[in-house]
């Protein structure tokens, strides 16, 4: 179900699977397209977990999917303040990261860190991205002067209004992971979703997934 | 050298466009990617850079980046294989 929690800048939404059980895991999402291209993987997930015992949580990222504040107002510091108070809120007792949610996650709960990757290399699919649009437009654009442009100015990019703050963080963003154990695709026994250009559904990989979650809270 | 260039591309050409496995088979040095494909907007035609740099383990220039480059299967294939090469 969906349910609001207390972020500040306002209320945010996020789908949860509640059951007041022992174990509660913040599900916290990847980064621009790549979360949309893995929301069913995320929701197939949930159900996955709840069928081990094991309670979910899955908020918005403020600026994203049903938020109502401004993408072009976010920052990564935000979003990692967010997510804290999502944990918090949810009383999670553990993590679960994909890809560019390494940047932003709660990392003082112990969990799983799903093919982490760094601000950097985010940075640069993104600006590739408006490199590519703006020569199918006819106009001539480099990575290196777009990402000036971006860091003074903040930068449109497939949709996306990325703030100076939010592009200048990226560029040197690490992965936080601090313990969580890091989860590889290829224990997911299929390809990568995030990669995938039509967002997709994976059953089997969701289940290995909560399976690996599952087998990690037991012992 | 044994180069599993051809293959592996189609593989990756596969996961990032949810190709069929019958799809990927069926793609010729000649076939037409730009265009042809509708899955292939901007960002997916970087997410597809990203993967076949993860892939292969080489760099691109953003002047690699062209509709050229992505004209043809065989197009692409011949930028890895350049790119693989010692």
């Amino acid at each position: 179900m969906i349910v609001s929690w207390p972020c500040p800048g306002g209320d945010e939404f996020a789908t949860v699977i509640d059951h007041q059980r022992r174990f509660r895991v913040l599900i916290v999402p990847p980064l621009f397209e790549e979360m949309n291209r893995t929301r069913r993987l995320l929701a197939s997930t949930m159900r996955a977990l709840d069928g081990h015992g094991i309670d979910s949580f899955l908020p918005d990222l403020p600026g994203t999917n049903e938020s109502l504040q401004d993408f072009a107002g976010q920052s990564l510091h935000g979003w990692r303040t967010a997510m804290a108070h999502a944990a918090r809120h949810f009383a999670a007792t553990h993590v679960l990261a994909l890809r560019g949610a390494v940047l932003v996650f709660p990392n003082i709960l112990p969990g799983w860190v799903v093919e982490p990757v760094s601000g950097a290399s985010l940075l640069r699919q993104l600006l590739r991205t408006a490199v590519i649009a703006a020569r199918e437009g006819g106009a001539y654009a480099d990575s290196a002067s777009l990402f000036e442009t971006g860091r003074r100015n903040g930068i449109t990019i497939a949709g996306y209004d990325f703030g100076a703050g939010l592009i200048a963080g990226l560029e040197s963003a690490r992965p936080l992971d601090e313990g969580q154990r890091e989860v590889r695709q290829s224990e997911l026994g299929g390809p990568a979703l995030w990669l995938r250009a039509e967002p997709g559904d994976d059953p089997a990989q969701a289940a290995r997934l909560a399976a690996i979650v599952a087998g990690g809270i037991a012992l | 050298m044994n180069d599993d260039s051809d293959s592996a591309l189609r593989a990756v050409l596969g996961h990032v466009l949810g190709l069929s496995p019958v799809r990927q088979a069926a793609l010729r040095p000649a076939s037409p990617l730009l265009g042809a494909l509708p899955e292939l907007d901007s960002m997916a035609i970087a997410t597809l850079f990203a993967a076949i740099e993860d892939r292969f383990a080489v760099l691109f220039d953003d002047a690699e980046l062209t509709g050229e480059t992505l004209a043809t299967y065989g197009s692409l294939l011949a930028l890895v294989r350049g790119k693989r090469a010692p």
